[in-house]
């Protein structure tokens, strides 16, 4: 594996009474893709939070760039390069496509070259350029949601779910955008539930159950041994075929 | 301002058409027509819709601010009147020493004073702002109930250090000279002050319109009403925007507090208070968090409670709660919902 981006070391997060994540640790290698699987309820959402610094980690280390950002509020960890797509989205929905980009880039204008590969990657934002982002369709909001996460040049992007409830046709363009972000050696830590996506995606794969981490490794591992996703997910890849 | 160099190339195909919702704006023109039949005298109706529209821009002045605290910070502030009652207040601080300002035969030295007051009024109730939002505000976010609790008790705090520094008993405030009296124009009968009142309105609804839409600190505000998580997410530090938003809307309130002031010529330390009563029922017509809803339920209640107090003076009181009723029937989310998490 290279050198890691990002490191979580014996997370626990609490939120209110319960204990949600148990001593987490994996590692993000830079200019990687790396997957986030597990079932529904598995920590795998609860982890992106606490990496934000949305919910604080009660206990334990997350480094970034070798840096100690696990007290660091949630607007500094975003400035120390880290973009975040939520599972719900977090559109503007009162705001144009075009002022939810504008605000996305907080460092100033997006220079043409970015936003020409930014909406060559999603060409059917321009469509809905000057119009609220609420009328988007679920699919659309998606790729406004990345669009707006890659506004400006970020270090490492975390995404959650972005093929959740799309049609296969939009998943289809997902991936083939997912895979143009990898090949531009963004590093990526994505939570996805769609294996089909996952393996033809992810270079690495972290698996999670019940707030911890079960597995991590190479995705091609998984891909090729079926008993290991019986025994991790519950499922073989072809199934899902 | 916002970057407006950020397009991309057109595209061919024909764009979806943004639906602007017309409905709740053609209310006011609405209402003001289907009051004329009623009124019957086209002069006495001139002379009850503009004396409508400068109270509605008064009562907009004075909940501006709070709505957008509520919108942004989901903070519920009963002790927002104590703002209006302050910028009231702070009008001495210049009348006292500039009171021949005020009674010069001079429109100029007469709007010049009614700036400064405004002026001391803004400033008085920001810095008074932003110690109410560290002291008392900031330590109950997030929880409505203890909001409720302790802004009150900020309110009554605040009035009985009015009552302190300036007396217990209503002090007079006479308009500069040259706002009183009233504009005829044939038999329409216009009261100068109101017309004053109205064009200061319609400024800072504009100015407001303008910062909200066209910049970036507007922006980030909308999109903090809608989603402050996400905002954070995005880089931006969201509790100084909380504080400036707070802030602002303070001094705001207290802009709307001299308005109302010299609009009722008597100064009382309860005065803000009073009127809470109508600034929530307009935040809550126009949809909470919206400035555009705001302006128009403002209006609406204002000429409502001017034609219904000419034509039935015995339901003027409960005309405003009837509006409000109607509203949240045919819309229960307000004429302009914003959009929330």
């Amino acid at each position: 594996m290279a050198e890691p981006l990002l490191q979580l070391s014996g997370v626990h997060t609490h939120i209110g009474p319960y204990h949600i994540l148990h001593g987490v640790d994996f590692a993000v290698p830079a200019g990687q893709l790396t997957m986030l699987l597990g079932r529904n309820g598995a920590g795998k959402t609860t982890t992106l939070r606490t990496i934000m610094g949305l919910w604080q980690a009660s206990s334990g280390a997350i480094r970034f760039d070798g840096k100690d950002i696990t007290k660091n509020s949630t607007p500094d960890i975003a400035r120390a390069g880290i973009g975040y797509v939520p599972e719900s989205m977090g559109i503007f929905t009162d705001l144009t496509v075009r002022e939810n980009i504008v605000l996305a880039a907080r460092s100033g204008p997006v220079d043409s070259a970015r936003l020409d590969w930014m909406l060559g990657l999603f060409p059917a934002l321009k469509r809905f350029w000057n119009l609220p982002a609420g009328n988007l369709s679920g699919g659309q909001k998606q790729m406004l949601a990345i669009a707006r996460a890659i506004a400006e040049a970020r270090r490492l992007l975390l995404i959650d779910e972005p093929t959740k409830g799309l049609a296969p046709v939009m998943v289809r363009n997902m991936i083939e955008a997912f895979k143009a972000l990898k090949a531009a050696g963004e590093t990526i830590l994505l939570v996805e539930q769609n294996f089909y996506a996952a393996s033809a995606l992810g270079d690495n794969v972290v698996v999670m159950d019940d707030g911890r981490i079960v597995h991590s490794g190479a995705m091609s591992e998984l891909v090729t041994d079926k008993n290991l996703q019986q025994r991790l997910l519950g499922l073989s890849l072809d199934a899902h075929q | 301002m916002i970057d407006m160099a950020v397009e991309p190339t057109a595209s061919p195909e024909p764009l979806p058409r943004n639906k602007t919702d017309w409905l709740p704006l053609a209310l006011v023109p609405a209402l003001a027509l289907l009051a004329l039949p009623f009124v019957g005298s086209g002069s006495t109706w001139v002379t009850l819709t503009v004396a409508g529209l400068a109270m509605g821009m008064m009562i907009f002045l004075m909940a501006s601010g709070l709505t957008l605290v509520f919108g942004l910070m989901d903070i519920i502030n009963f002790g927002h009147g104590v703002f209006i009652s302050l910028g009231a207040y702070a009008t001495l601080l210049v009348l006292g020493p500039l009171a021949g300002w005020g009674q010069a035969d001079s429109v100029w030295l007469n709007l010049g004073l009614l700036l400064l007051c405004i002026l001391a009024a803004m400033g008085v109730t920001g810095v008074v702002g932003a110690i109410f939002e560290r002291v008392i505000v900031r330590p109950v976010y997030g929880s409505h109930l203890k909001q409720i609790l302790v802004t009150m008790g900020g309110l009554i705090v605040a009035e009985q250090a009015i009552h302190a520094i300036w007396g217990a008993s209503p002090i007079p405030l006479p308009l500069p000279q040259t706002l009183r009296g009233a504009f005829v124009i044939g038999d329409i009968v216009m009261e100068r002050y109101r017309v004053v009142a109205v064009g200061i309105g319609l400024v800072v609804f504009i100015g407001m319109q303008l910062l909200l839409n066209r910049t970036r600190i507007g922006l980030l505000i909308r999109a903090g009403v809608e989603n402050p998580e996400m905002v954070e997410a995005l880089g931006y530090r969201i509790r100084r925007l909380f504080v400036s938003v707070f802030v602002a809307g303070s001094a705001l309130a207290g802009l709307g507090g001299v308005m109302w002031a010299f609009y009722r010529q008597t100064l009382t330390a309860g005065m803000g208070m009073e009127v809470m009563v109508l600034v929530f029922i307009v935040i809550i017509i126009g949809g909470l968090g919206s400035v555009g809803g705001c302006f128009v339920g403002s209006i609406l209640v204002a000429l409502v409670a001017n034609y219904v107090g000419f034509l039935e003076p015995k339901l003027a009181l409960i005309s405003n709660i009837l509006v409000m009723a109607l509203v949240l029937i045919w819309r229960p989310q307000g004429l302009f919902p914003v959009a929330r998490r």
